[in-house]
């Protein structure tokens, strides 16, 4: 099999990501994201609709950096740029876990292009946030199951049903939707706004994030909102899968990165027994456990990124991979990031319990690691 | 068929590796061949794998980077790539593995131009095989603790101790060996020397049996063994930082002189899936079990993801840390193997009670013997975990443990 010099990340791509590194880390810093999301416990959990609080002077920011617009090509008023930029922002966006429409809105952009659905695409390179609603309430993660129908009405087309598991809902301008047809799954892209639309917020346990279920009760669609035709749209969907894996992977790699960070130089502060916990094996070792899983999951997701540019009959194999790699990883980090830091860390005033619950919720979108694990024993079975 | 990311030179470098191991393919022995270099036991495997390294050293394929006068070939960037067809090609290994693997780069780093043009080119080519005498019976995760006297008289030192763990010491010509000359400084009281092994008077190697039954590592026991200083390597109480060189290399953190053959970890994952669709269940096949699906799929995350991190460990700008990854390679790779094999014993069920030579064994039994054999790995070089306070201690900044 051949390997791409390099992973395709060069200087261009370093760019890109040093400047996203450095902006998200100026403008997310520990104690802001706190206030944002975790300021009082009522707030966040007992309201009788859950805040979804973001930046939004932020996300303007991350327009006009071009960051929405990195994935899509130029021919759609884009930049081209390879999928390991979009991946390696990803990643930061985990570090820093920020709440942004920016995940749902690379993962909305990946199946667009699939489908080829260029003027919307151009919306989304212009600044509009977008989002999936391809998943049915059962959880089914499989491309093309979904409880939205696309019916005919009066010679022209209405949606109706719901769309579960919508990502960012409550910050996303774009929606795109997976309907059945007659001639098979259509997608059609449809503003949250939309008369018919409605979207019923989830109460979730990621406070970095909003998730709703969304429902179509007639909602008007003409051939302008079409993004891929009937019969198309799962296809284009199982294109952008790799891609959508790919993404989650690498921001549950940069959240656990802070994780095994946070967690070590707590580690080298806090005094037990006359020594830093750092000194015992029981602490040091579990933490170098989580950065072994980490680097194997950042290796398998760079190399997923890569594949799906340049060798795509691959990507599935390894964008299966870095998803279950980093659904474990996350896991583990997660664990220990809580365990370590001991009776602070079961504290909602630790900060790490943030962190903990964007990775469970990472861990699950798109197929949490053993469901990758059984996609993926398919994939080496027919090799064999 | 190149790989993309060689250059014009590489890409040429390799397809003369892949004609020449098409055409020199040895013929099969006639004893059967050892999993690894370090199990090599009778004088038939030797004579044989002998001889293959000989000629693969004549063809470029052994210290292909190595300088000509040292009877390398003056290749840059090339020994990776002979290593990598050789692995592919799936010939025999190469049985000079610590000459090869250790004692070569050290030499190299720490040697004169004397001992460099001495002891290289009969390493290189086989005709000498080397062993190393680091560990002891008081002295192994804790190497800096060895206690092998070094009494200097004149130009010759003498030499006294226990060394275990020797594999290949039963053929071995030298042995690369870590002594104490002062036992004033736990690190600095450590000089390294090249010691003298077939023939030498003093030295006795006793064959030591492994859990899987089989020869192939010793104790040596040195008594009154005089050695010219002519042999040692850097300075005296400069034993600690040339036996870091070593370890560097034996942990698999750099490139050696050349490993070549054997199989590689993506092989075993597809033995082991094979194994599971021929192993029977009842009506149904092992394989046919999700929950064996999933620690396949496990084990194959695992190999897979120790190639994307040997990728990922060339650039600078996808890395924390510059040692993050090279000091992990050791720990996971041996516990991979580990678990593959114990995998393997699972999937074959009652099957893998049969051992080595039972016509009735999976894969001849490999699977029980690569599973007990592996504990040499994850406790060699440095055990496990040990790694992982170096781990800790180096790349994450932990206190150092006792």
């Amino acid at each position: 099999m051949a390997l791409t010099k390099d992973l395709g990340f060069g200087p261009d791509e370093q760019l890109v990501r040093d400047q996203a590194r450095k902006l998200l880390r100026d403008s997310v810093p520990v104690d802001k994201l706190r206030v944002l999301v975790a300021r009082d416990h009522h707030e966040a959990y007992e309201t009788k609709i859950q805040p979804a609080s973001w930046d939004e002077g932020l996300w303007k920011q991350m327009v006009e950096l071009g960051w929405t617009a990195l994935s899509v090509p130029e021919s759609a008023g884009g930049l081209g740029m390879k999928t390991i930029v979009s991946v390696a922002l990803a990643e930061e966006l985990g570090r820093v876990a920020v709440p942004s429409p920016l995940p749902a809105t690379l993962a909305a952009t990946a199946v667009l292009k699939a489908a080829g659905a260029t003027s919307w695409l151009e919306k989304i390179a212009g600044g509009e946030a977008a989002t999936l609603a391809i998943t049915p309430e059962s959880g089914s993660w499989e491309p093309g199951d979904t409880d939205v129908e696309a019916r005919a009405a009066g010679g022209g087309v209405t949606l109706h049903g719901k769309a579960a598991f919508v990502q960012d809902a409550r910050k996303a301008r774009l929606l795109v939707v997976a309907a059945k047809s007659p001639g098979g799954v259509a997608l059609y892209v449809v503003p949250v706004d939309a008369p018919g639309v409605t979207v019923t917020p989830d109460r979730i346990v990621d406070l970095t994030r909003d998730q709703a279920t969304v429902s179509f009760d007639g909602v008007p669609v003409d051939a302008k909102s079409v993004a891929a035709g009937e019969g198309k749209g799962k296809a284009a969907i199982e294109a952008a899968l790799p891609t959508i894996l790919t993404l989650l992977a690498a921001d549950a790699c940069g959240a656990a990165e802070w994780q095994l960070q946070t967690t070590a130089e707590y580690a080298k502060s806090r005094v037990q027994f006359e020594h830093p916990i750092g000194f015992f094996q029981a602490v040091k070792h579990p933490l170098v456990n989580v950065m072994l899983g980490i680097d194997r999951a950042r290796s398998l997701t760079y190399a997923a990124a890569c594949a799906i540019d340049d060798d795509p009959a691959d990507a599935p194999r390894l964008a299966r991979m870095a998803k279950a790699a980093a659904s474990d990883a996350a896991a583990y980090a997660s664990d220990r990031s809580v365990q370590l830091h001991g009776g602070i860390g079961f504290t909602w005033e630790c900060d790490v319990h943030l962190w903990f619950k964007r990775q469970k919720h990472t861990e699950q979108l798109f197929g949490n690691a053993t469901q990758q694990r059984a996609q993926l024993a398919h994939i080496l079975a027919a090799a064999v | 068929m190149s790989e993309k990311r060689d250059t014009q030179d590489q890409a040429e470098f390799r397809e003369y590796c892949r004609r020449w191991l098409e055409e020199n393919r040895p013929p099969a022995p006639s004893v059967r061949l050892p999993i690894a270099p370090i199990e090599v036991s009778s004088e038939e495997q030797r004579q044989y794998l002998c001889a293959w390294q000989k000629k693969c050293h004549a063809a470029g394929l052994v210290g292909t980077d190595y300088p000509k006068e040292y009877g390398g070939h003056g290749h840059k960037g090339f020994q990776s790539i002979a290593s990598q067809e050789m692995g592919r090609a799936g010939v025999p290994f190469m049985i000079n593995v610590i000459g090869l693997g250790m004692a070569a780069p050290t030499i190299l780093v720490h040697g004169t131009e004397e001992q460099k043009r001495r002891f290289l080119p009969p390493l290189l080519s086989g005709e000498e095989i080397w062993c190393q005498g680091f560990s002891e019976p008081g002295a192994g995760s804790d190497l800096a603790s060895a206690q092998t006297s070094l009494v200097r008289e004149g130009d010759n030192w003498i030499v006294n101790g226990h060394k275990v763990w020797t594999s290949l010491a039963h053929f071995a010509s030298w042995m690369i060996l870590l002594g104490r000359h002062s036992k004033a400084h736990k690190y600095d009281g450590l000089t390294y020397f090249i010691a003298p092994i077939k023939g030498a008077k003093g030295v006795t190697v006793r064959p030591l049996v492994k859990i899987t039954g089989e020869t192939g590592f010793n104790e040596v026991l040195f008594e009154d063994v005089v050695i010219p200083d002519s042999l040692r390597l850097d300075e005296v109480g400069k034993g600690w930082t040339v036996a870091m060189t070593t370890l560097t290399y034996e942990r698999g953190a750099a490139e050696g002189a050349g490993s070549g053959g054997g199989t590689s970890v993506e092989e075993y994952v597809n033995e082991l899936i094979a194994l599971a669709k021929r192993t029977k269940r009842g009506a149904a096949t092992a394989w046919d079990d999700a929950v064996v699906r999933d620690k396949v799929a496990q084990i194959a995350i695992r190999a897979e993801g120790l190639r994307q991190n040997a990728r990922r460990m060339r650039i600078e700008a996808l890395i924390d840390h510059p040692m993050r990854i090279p000091l992990q390679s050791k720990v996971l790779i041996t516990e991979l193997i580990q678990d593959l094999s114990a995998l393997g014993v699972e999937i074959a069920g009652p099957h893998a009670s049969r051992y080595l030579g039972d016509p009735g064994a999976p894969d001849g039994g490999h699977w029980p013997h690569s599973y007990m054999n592996s504990y040499g790995m994850t406790i060699a070089a440095g055990s496990n975990e040990i790694q992982r306070n170096i781990l800790g201690e180096r790349v994450l900044g932990l206190p150092k443990s006792k």
